[in-house]
Parts: structure tokens; sequence; C-alpha cells
């Protein structure tokens, strides 16, 4: 099952992606993809994201490989959906997109083994989680400055359900950048697994349905201009579009 | 006697009430309540954001640490820290210690609710967009580090009590006599005043949301942890702050793993 969030004729609904590209609504009603305005397909009340969780990238921002997994929390206030706009601020040095695969909960999930995670799982989405570099400071880092930054997390087009994905640790990643490919991963290169980030995460804390847990980024952190149009892709799931702009442009 | 906002366990919309704090007892709806005989629950359902290293004690008690590895220098933007939805909890509701876990930081901490959608808001006007006070218990797994999120630390659940209620800013007294009072067991422990926060809300507000929309429900919460009490099973913290309430809530061990 896919499952995707638009706003249409002045509502907002559930959709299901065709495969010729176009949108059924529940009742039938058959829509393009640019006749609509696609939002995060999922409203989390948390989402729960992932530093350093494959060793390349590590190794790219010369990082030693964690020994228990990095988690920082993200708000709301940084989703935007599918073909949004995502302000590079002025005057900054590096700002790189994240293309990751985003987990969507589908039950209440506290102690959690991971033989059992996938019962907890409802699907699959894909994340980009943009880093404005220049605003790193070594506190709680990576600081909310520089990756909670109003619609810098562009999610979705759609999630895909877990049985329709099969193997979630399978799936080839990929970030082109005005067409030319500029980072490519593999979720099996994961430190940890999310069988295994799911039974860590909810030994101490309790999520929900609709939350979201961000599972990093593998090499290829290339910076972004206005102007860019980044494309993170993931196999079995989709393309996700965004768009770089400038402030000035969204004022 | 206060025109607060609280929510009942069971309620799924908060009420307008009034409050006496020097008696414990809240009124609405023609009939006073003792407040130790009503059920519960967070007046907030918003996402929960703490400004650290406000405290001008912690900071100074810092300065050395913060200037040698990993930090190097201190901060110069806003450094925060979420409580998610999983760490709201209420008043007289318990704290579960987790299994192995001695003692917890207890720390006081003033929250501003957000009432409008505040997004660049300028430092004058800042005050615009808060709804109104209330009070949290900020309660951590004492930890050193600040080079990574505390989440394990900080993210616990039930690991926010929040309320009992929320006090809106134009019956609440200024911001410099908001003191809050600790006790551990009815013994006070701390006391501490907004006098000491390094920078004006008004001023934290304006910083966070430059970069980052808060919504209505939200709450940017301001602790004072440079003396905070240390708790442990059975202790029970009460944190009251001057003209807003007094929050309470009991630490209990843990008890079993189950799996729901």
């Amino acid at each position: 099952m896919r499952r995707a969030r638009v706003a249409w004729n002045g509502t907002v609904t559930e959709a299901e992606p065709l495969d010729d590209g176009r949108l059924r609504l529940p009742d039938g009603t058959i829509v393009g993809e640019l006749d609509v305005v696609w939002l995060p397909p999922v409203e989390p009340g948390t989402i729960i994201a992932l530093g350093l969780n494959y060793a390349d990238h590590a190794g790219e921002l010369s990082f030693a490989a964690p020994k228990q997994p990095l988690f920082f929390f993200k708000g709301k206030n940084t989703l935007i959906g599918h073909r949004g706009r995502t302000v590079r601020p002025d005057g900054v040095n590096m700002m790189h997109y994240e293309c990751e695969l985003a987990v969507v909960i589908g039950r209440p999930a506290r102690r959690v083994k991971a033989e059992r995670a996938y019962d907890y799982i409802w699907g699959y989405t894909i994340a980009n989680d943009y880093a404005v570099r220049d605003y790193l400071e070594n506190y709680y880092r990576p600081n909310f400055r520089v990756k909670n930054r109003d619609r810098a997390t562009p999610l979705g087009p759609w999630v895909v359900s877990h049985d329709e994905i099969g193997d979630p640790m399978a799936l080839r990643l990929r970030t082109y950048v005005n067409g030319a490919v500029v980072q490519e991963g593999y979720t099996g290169d994961m430190i940890f697994s999310i069988p295994y980030l799911l039974e860590c995460i909810t030994e101490f804390m309790t999520l929900a349905p609709g939350d979201v847990i961000l599972t990093g980024t593998p090499k290829g952190a290339v910076n972004v201009q206005p102007g860019d149009e980044v494309i993170t892709e993931i196999e079995r799931i989709g393309r996700l579009i965004n768009y770089i702009v400038q402030p000035k442009e969204e004022e | 006697m206060a025109k607060v906002r609280l929510r009942l366990a069971g309620m799924r919309q908060a009420l307008e009430a009034k409050a006496d704090p020097y008696r414990g007892t809240v009124s609405f709806g023609g009939r006073t309540h003792r407040v130790d005989e009503l059920e519960w629950d967070a007046p907030i359902g918003g996402a929960m954001y703490g400004v650290a290293l406000n405290d001008q004690k912690e900071w100074g008690a810092l300065s050395r640490e913060m200037n040698a590895p990993p930090y190097q220098k201190p901060p110069k933007g806003p450094v925060l820290y979420m409580k998610p939805a999983n760490t709201i909890n209420a008043h007289r509701r318990p704290v579960i210690l987790p299994d192995g876990v001695k003692h917890l930081q207890a720390a006081p901490a003033l929250g501003l609710v957000i009432g409008r959608t505040a997004a660049r808001v300028r430092r004058e006007q800042a005050l615009d967009v808060v709804l109104g006070y209330t009070i949290i218990n900020d309660l951590s797994i004492p930890h050193e580090q600040r080079h990574r999120p505390a989440v394990r630390e900080q993210a616990r659940d039930g690991f926010a009590p929040v309320g009992p209620w929320i006090v809106p800013k134009e019956e609440a007294a200024s911001m410099s006599s908001l003191t809050a009072r600790v006790y551990v067991n009815g013994r006070l422990v701390q006391q501490a005043d907004p006098g000491r926060f390094r920078r004006p809300v008004e001023q934290w507000l304006a910083e966070v949301t430059e970069f980052m929309t808060l919504y209505p429900g939200d709450v940017l919460f301001f602790s004072w942890p440079a003396d905070a009490p240390r708790v442990a099973a059975g202790d029970v913290v009460r944190i009251e702050i001057e003209g807003i309430g007094g929050l309470e809530n009991e630490i209990v061990p843990e008890q079993g793993g189950d799996e729901r």
C-alpha cells in the first residue's frame, strides 16, 4: 500500500499514487501530480533522527563511527512535502542534503525486541534532512540551528507499507543535484540496523503511531545552491523532489 | 485568585478555572475543589523545547570547561533540547525511576506556552506570542557531557511533568517576580528566579523563532539546573513558582519490563 497526503481543491486528503504518476483520491477521483500540493505523508508527534549511521559518511565528516546510536530530535516545523522549496540562508558556505530512509511507526512501541521490530513499523518514506553546517556549535550537536530549520526536511512523496518494501535493509539510496548523481548508498550499510534502532529507542521511550525515525545518510554530502533541484531517491519507494531557493524568493 | 487554564484526566480540551494557590483550591463549573483531590492531565499537548545553558549560575560553573575540548568555546546561538510527547507528565502522576538508576536531577523550569504561531518574532513584541506560563519539572538522568544531545537521559517516558495549569500572562505577575522554589519531601532545597537567566526570555524567543516556528500549544522552557536537587525513589518533588502554582510528583521505582 502506498499513501500520500495532498492538498487538492481546497481540502487536505489522502491519496494513492498510481503507476502512471497520477493520484487516486479516496472517492475515486483521479488527479495529476502537478494538480495537487504535496504534503508530508505523515504528521508525526515525534521525529527522532540518527547522526553518523553510515560508516562512510562518518569518515567523510572525519568522525569515528559511534559505538552507540547518536540520536537527536526534530520538530514538525522542519517538514515539507514533495516538490517543496527549502531556503538556503544568505551568507552560508555549506548546506548539504542528506538522503535518508524514514521509518513510520504503526503501533505504540515500548520495549520492542529487535526480532519483532517490523511488527511495529507501518512503512517507509524518504527524508532529505538538510544541514547548514555553518551553524554547527559543539553543544548538543548537531544543534537545532543546523538541523531543525523551518521547511528544511522534505518528507515523501508517500509512505510505502512494510509488506510492499520487503527488506528495508536492502535498498539503494541515491541523490541527484540538477540531474547528476552526487550521493549513492545502500541501507544494508547502516551501522545500526532498523530492528536494532527500534529496540534501542523503545528501551527508553514510547513511540506512537505516525512517529518517524530518520535512519541517517551515507557518504556524498555536497553543497547546494539556490536554483538547484535536489532529488533524493530510494529504491522501492520513489523520488522526492526539492528546490533550493534564496530567502528573498520566499518573502 | 488567578484565572487559569487546566485539563483534568479524561478531558480533551482545557477549561478555564479560578485557582487559589494559597488555599490549594480550584473553582470551575460553580464548584470549588481541592487541587489534591482531582486527577490531572498536562495542560499542553505540543512540543516542548528547553533552552540549555541559560542559567547564569550553571554558565559560571562551566566557564573553564566550555573553553576546552570538545567544546572549544562557549556557544553563540541558542542551545536547545527537546522533551518529546512521550515525556509529558501531569501533576501528582508518578515519575518512573529507570532500573539501574539511583538518582534523577529534578530541575525547576518556567514554561512559556505559545498562543500564536511564532515565526521571526521581534524581541520587543516577543511576549505577544505567549499565551501564559506553566511549571515544568525538567527531569533527567544526571550527565556531564553536553557535546551530544542527551536523548537517553532527558527523553524518557514521563520525564517532563507540566502544570498543574497555565496562568495567562495577563494574570501573572512580572517576570522578575516569578521565583521558583523546589521542595523535596516538604523541605526547601532550591530557590531561584528569572534574574538568573543569562538572556531575557524575549531575546530567546526572537533567536529561536528566527529559524524555527513555534506553534500554539508548544512550550519554550527555561530551567535552573545549577543547584537543582537530585532525587531518588520515594521522594516527592514539589516545584512552586510564585503566582503560578505548585507542581508535585513522586519518584517511583520501575516495576517489571513488560512490552505493551
